[in-house]
């Protein structure tokens, strides 16, 4: 698809309001700009939770467990997405059910992620023996990594649709979501229902999760669901400024990737990960030296 | 691959000449060589993962082996090289990211944003490659047992030999920091130079296995033997033992199935794996709820 458009393609000129004309002048583009964008917002807010809650380890499975439960789908004849809707939360409540203990839950995270890749493997072969012809492996590679270009008008509605009505859940939640993240005992005390916002938590991430890594992949998923949250956790400590920039910084790697992407002809989502992810290592490297500097300068005073 | 599958003979009852049958051919041979090698040191390494609550990196870092794979083929050198640069390269990059972050609980963060960047850096790869090689990338990630050249068996005993000396060398040291950091920060044990030292050994330990069970597969050898370790015995070279034995023999079996079965060995292997934890599992909280309910009753009688 973008070696077919690398020929077409109008070069990139410094008059960016002409550039953005050209931009949207494709619908394509616009219906990538709107997935992504949706997309975004949901993964800055659930991510920012991710982050605090330190469940990275079981946000990047559960886009693991979305890989086999599309493949799985396909492989047996159902909806892929059905398919990878009940999966993953199936294995998100397993994972939720687990409790919040850290240190036994990432073994058994592990445990069961080691098993679903295995799984995959199985319908990743039994697939390519299937569906001959197709090429070894090059449908899992579109699962894995996606093409955000190639969401379809349906994919877009529907992909808003689900958004909407994840962002619209969690905003209801936060606040107890937040407390019961934060200091998970004073909130049990406080009678905050710790455990089943544990569980309702991981449902919304593994819907999230699911919608998104068929349109765009697993590795545009995880990208957006990680590194905008882990900047806002970094930079703020109030939270729901926090989950704002979050969801805003999300969105600014997704517009800016897709038109790096669009330019230069790299997979856009490559393009959105390195983005925020050279992001993070700034801000992350840069704040730390900054602190580093002060510290000396108050040793020396 | 498969169509290999297609005329080996079948799996008949005499068991002795099926083991003839089995080790017959060379690929065969080499497989089980560079299995057991790869399975002893997932066994031993992967006990301190766990201990060390570094499920998530070793994840990581397997995946990190996508974009050493990749990356070899389009900068045309040795596979193994490349997987070992990119292991190399992730374990500095988690070590320095940990120790920029503000909080010190953010280890996650920093091995989730290793691995993203490491699996859009592959992704790039692939896409720079010629065409041809996207077929490839199943090799990559589920490995291919029957591909294990003469030469990669002398690698991979050596790297293995390398590998389990050092983690020898250290394991005591290693095992006193992962148990309480602080202490021994405090008697003289050079705790990030150890924390380095083990993730590079553990980016080692996946290029050597990339080859055959994939990086998707490889941390199911980590982490799973290790975690039914855990689960059985309290001691840690008890455990250490059980860790190696457990991935050793789900190994083989792995092979075996996957020598008779038409299907992934990696599937195989990751299956008795996690049916195996399961069951172990299962047993212990079984036999914790009776032991519950006899106490409640015993003490219900004295009552």
């Amino acid at each position: 698809m973008n070696v077919l458009l690398a020929g077409v393609l109008p070069p990139f000129t410094l008059n960016l309001w002409q550039d953005i004309q050209v931009i949207l002048s494709y619908d394509f583009m616009r219906q990538a700009l709107l997935a992504g964008t949706c997309l975004s917002i949901v993964a800055g807010l659930i991510g920012y939770f991710v982050v605090l809650r330190h469940q990275t380890f079981a946000g990047e499975s559960l886009s693991d467990v979305a890989f086999t439960g599309a493949l799985g789908g396909v492989v047996l004849g159902i909806n892929p997405f059905l398919s990878l809707l009940v999966t993953t939360i199936a294995v998100a409540l397993i994972m939720g059910g687990l409790g919040e203990r850290l240190r036994g839950r990432d073994i058994a995270i592990g445990t069961v992620l080691a098993w679903v890749l295995g799984l995959g493997a199985l319908f990743l072969s039994l697939f390519t023996t299937h569906v001959s012809g197709t090429g070894t492996g090059f449908s899992g590679v579109t699962i894995l990594f996606g093409n955000i270009l190639g969401t379809s008008p349906e994919q877009v509605r529907s992909i808003a649709l689900i958004s909407a009505g994840i962002t619209l859940v969690l905003l209801l939640i936060a606040r107890p979501l937040l407390f019961a993240s934060l200091d998970p005992s004073v909130a049990t005390a406080r009678g905050v229902p710790v455990r089943a916002l544990g569980l309702g938590f991981m449902v919304l991430l593994a819907i999230t999760v699911s919608q998104a890594t068929l349109a765009v992949g697993a590795l545009l998923v995880f990208a957006l669901l990680l590194l905008p949250a882990a900047i806002a956790y970094h930079i703020i400590h109030s939270p729901f400024a926090a989950l704002i920039l979050a969801a805003g910084l999300a969105v600014l790697f997704t517009w800016l990737g897709i038109a790096i992407g669009f330019y230069t002809g790299y997979p856009s989502s490559v393009c959105i990960s390195l983005l925020a992810f050279v992001s993070y290592v700034v801000i992350v490297g840069g704040s730390s030296s900054i602190r580093q500097i002060f510290r000396m300068k108050i040793l020396s005073m | 691959m498969l169509s290999v599958f297609a005329d080996t003979p079948t799996f008949s009852w005499d068991l002795l000449a099926d083991v003839q049958l089995l080790f017959h051919y060379r690929f065969m041979q080499n497989a089980y060589l560079a299995g057991t090698l790869v399975a002893l040191a997932a066994g031993m390494i992967g006990y301190f993962m766990v201990l060390r609550n570094q499920s998530f990196a070793g994840h990581s870092l397997a995946n990190v082996g996508f974009a050493g794979a990749t990356g070899a083929v389009l900068f045309g050198i040795p596979s193994v090289i490349g997987l070992f640069i990119a292991g190399l390269l992730a374990a500095v990059g988690i070590q320095t990211l940990n120790s920029a972050a503000r909080q010190t609980r953010q280890s996650d963060i920093a091995v989730g944003a290793i691995l993203t960047a490491s699996l859009a850096l592959g992704f790039l790869f692939v896409h720079l490659s010629p065409a041809q090689y996207a077929s490839n990338v199943y090799t990559v990630l589920f490995g291919n047992v029957l591909g294990i050249s003469d030469a990669d068996v002398t690698t991979i005993v050596w790297s293995t030999l390398v590998l389990i000396g050092v983690l020898l060398f250290m394991a005591r040291p290693l095992f006193f920091a992962s148990i309480d950091p602080d202490v021994a920060a405090a008697h003289g044990v050079p705790v990030r130079g150890l924390a380095l030292a083990f993730l590079s050994l553990l980016a080692l330990e996946v290029a050597i296995a990339v080859q055959i069970v994939g990086v998707l597969l490889i941390f199911s050898l980590l982490v799973t033997p290790a975690a039914i370790a855990q689960e059985v015995t309290t001691r840690p070279l008890v455990a250490v033992s059980v860790a190696m034995i457990l991935a050793l023999l789900f190994t083989w079996a792995g092979l075996l199935a996957g020598y008779i079965l038409p299907y992934p060995v990696g599937f195989f292997i990751s299956t008795f794996a996690f049916g195996t934890y399961v069951v172990v599992r299962g047993g212990r909280l079984i036999r914790a709820h009776n032991r519950h309910r006899s106490s409640a009753t015993t003490t219900g009688n004295t009552l």
